[in-house]
């Protein structure tokens, strides 16, 4: 699907902050608010825009016990729809929380959430292995998340550090 | 007799900066959304810091050539071409700076015999003249006007021109303005610069911050490349204010009468301010037009938002700094600034500090993150209702 620059614009604004006010969106990519709301309509319409979620640090939140696994895993594809279908597989149960496929040493990475290691172990031992194209595992347990999507979780000191008037 | 003051006539007569007198009040304020500073609000690309890092394990900590790097220069030459099409020799044409202010210093004190003039369009940069002043020469201004959304037209130039003009001292974009100078218009400029002889120092500090029209260097401009000094660096495109580093291009012989200057006062520029820029030329392309696109959006935003709260304001085409008038408030620029900052602790710069013309009119930089600009805003529209 080709995209025009405005909108372009637009969605990489609205990737950073899917909270900016349509007025304030308008006056920066130059446009009327009411382009701005069809053209967000229209992305959303074609699944160009998925979701809007928010970035939380769970790390924060002392009644989280949640652990989260990158999970290697191998497979074979079958004939005619390739690693789609068994990602699908994957991806349909709760717990998954990405699933990608992957160039080199495996196929598939996918990201799974549990309240505990016993949890991810249950889930990949019971359900991730069992599944018929799946020929190997690799889990790596999360230890802690520095950055997410673009966002630095703990505020690195980059406060305004410039002197208040300048020439 | 006895001496009064060991301060030289020529500094004692020199005015401070208006800007100054803003810091001093602003700066114990608390909770002030400063639109004042001149500097980008993004910090300096992170591959270009490393870079400084690096070169500071590897102990590269002493001289370079008084011209600095022949490495920098070489990619500087190479970036000039291929950005701005002007072609300088990295070995006799060019000179690495501290900063696009030393650039400007040389530049004056290599051409100026005492008592020649220079011609400063204002509104401007505020050091412009008392540069021209230390340097021996007379500053003598030409004021634009907002109808014109301070453009200097060709008449203006013509008119401002005696016996004793040696040179004009252009920067666009425009700082306070935001002004750039198109094509057509600097041909214009051009052929009166020719026709009298004259030297240009085009300060392009802001070059790489045009967003509506490709920016078009003095330089380029056919026949004005033997006439022109140009200066440029790495303060405002690619974020390193700090790091003083700028660089000046000139036919050799200028060039030479420079680095004389420059290797009496400074030696050379800081060696490890050069290891960065060379990473910033090299790599650095891209976070400049990341940069170049955020600051698109916020000279956008801001500058409906003047027009919308009724404080007229022309679409500058480059830097960061938007020009608005406050005529209707019918306050003095002056007056404008220190109430808007005792009132709803917002800061900006009186447009007059910049020259006469700047009368009138605040800048107001738009180099600062959209939830301060925001807050600016809705500050400053409960300010112009109340006043206007």
């Amino acid at each position: 699907m080709h995209l025009t620059e405005k909108e372009l614009e637009i969605l990489q604004i609205i990737e950073q902050n899917s909270r900016i006010d349509f007025h304030d969106l308008a006056k920066m990519v130059d446009v009327d608010e009411s382009e701005i709301a069809d053209t967000v309509k229209k992305l959303e319409d074609m699944n160009v825009i998925v979701c809007y979620a928010s970035i939380i640090n769970w790390a924060k939140v002392d009644t989280y016990h949640g652990v989260t696994a990158m999970i290697d895993v191998k497979v074979t594809p079958k004939r005619g729809v390739g690693f789609n279908e068994v990602a699908k597989r994957i991806y349909r149960f709760n717990e998954v929380e990405s699933v990608y496929l992957m160039s080199g040493a495996y196929d598939l990475s996918v990201v799974v959430n549990g309240q505990s290691m016993n949890e991810v172990a249950q889930f990949v031992s019971e359900k991730l292995s069992t599944l018929d194209s799946v020929i190997s595992t690799t889990t790596h347990f999360m230890l802690k998340k520095y950055k997410h999507d673009g966002t630095i979780f703990e505020p690195t000191n980059e406060e305004d550090k410039r002197i208040v008037v300048s020439p | 007799m006895i001496q009064t003051s060991f301060v030289s006539k020529t500094i004692a007569d020199l005015k401070p900066s208006g800007i100054r007198r803003f810091f001093d009040l602003a700066v114990n304020m608390e909770g002030v959304v400063s639109l004042g500073v001149g500097e980008p609000d993004f910090v300096t690309s992170w591959n270009v810091r490393e870079a400084a890092i690096l070169s500071l394990e590897e102990g590269r900590t002493s001289y370079t050539a008084n011209a600095g790097l022949l490495e920098l220069r070489q990619e500087i030459a190479s970036y000039m071409r291929k950005r701005f099409a002007v072609s300088y020799q990295p070995e006799s044409q060019i000179i690495v700076t501290v900063g696009g202010s030393q650039a400007i210093d040389i530049a004056l004190r290599a051409i100026l015999n005492p008592g020649e003039e220079v011609l400063v369009v204002e509104p401007c940069f505020v050091a412009y003249s008392p540069l021209v002043t230390l340097a021996g020469g007379v500053a003598k201004t030409i004021q634009t006007v907002r109808e014109n959304e301070f453009k200097l037209t060709a008449t203006e130039l013509e008119e401002a021109i005696t016996p004793n003009t040696k040179a004009i001292i252009m920067c666009s974009p425009n700082n306070p303005t935001g002004t750039q100078l198109r094509k057509e218009e600097l041909i214009e400029i051009a052929k009166i610069v020719k026709k009298h002889n004259l030297v240009v120092i085009s300060d392009e500090i802001y070059a790489e911050l045009a967003y509506d029209e490709d920016f078009t260097s003095v330089a380029a401009i056919d026949g004005m490349m033997d006439r022109t000094i140009l200066i440029n660096g790495f303060s405002k495109g690619f974020a390193m204010t700090g790091w003083r580093l700028g660089f000046v291009c000139a036919p050799k012989e200028i060039t030479e009468a420079m680095l004389k200057i420059h290797q009496y006062t400074m030696m050379c520029a800081s060696t490890m301010a050069q290891y960065a820029a060379l990473e910033a030329l090299r790599s650095g392309m891209n976070d400049v037009e990341e940069m170049r696109k955020s600051y698109r959006q916020r000279r956008n935003y801001i500058v409906k938002s003047f027009n919308e709260m009724g404080l007229d304001c022309h679409n500058p085409g480059g830097a960061f700094y938007a020009f608005p008038s406050i005529e209707r408030t019918g306050m003095s620029s002056q007056e404008f600034a220190e109430k808007l900052l005792f009132e709803e602790k917002v800061a900006v710069i009186p447009g007059n500090v910049f020259g006469e013309s700047g009368e009138g009119h605040i800048r107001c930089s738009y180099a600062s993150s959209l939830e301060q600009l925001q807050e600016a805003i809705k500050r400053m529209s409960r300010f112009v209702e109340k006043y206007k």
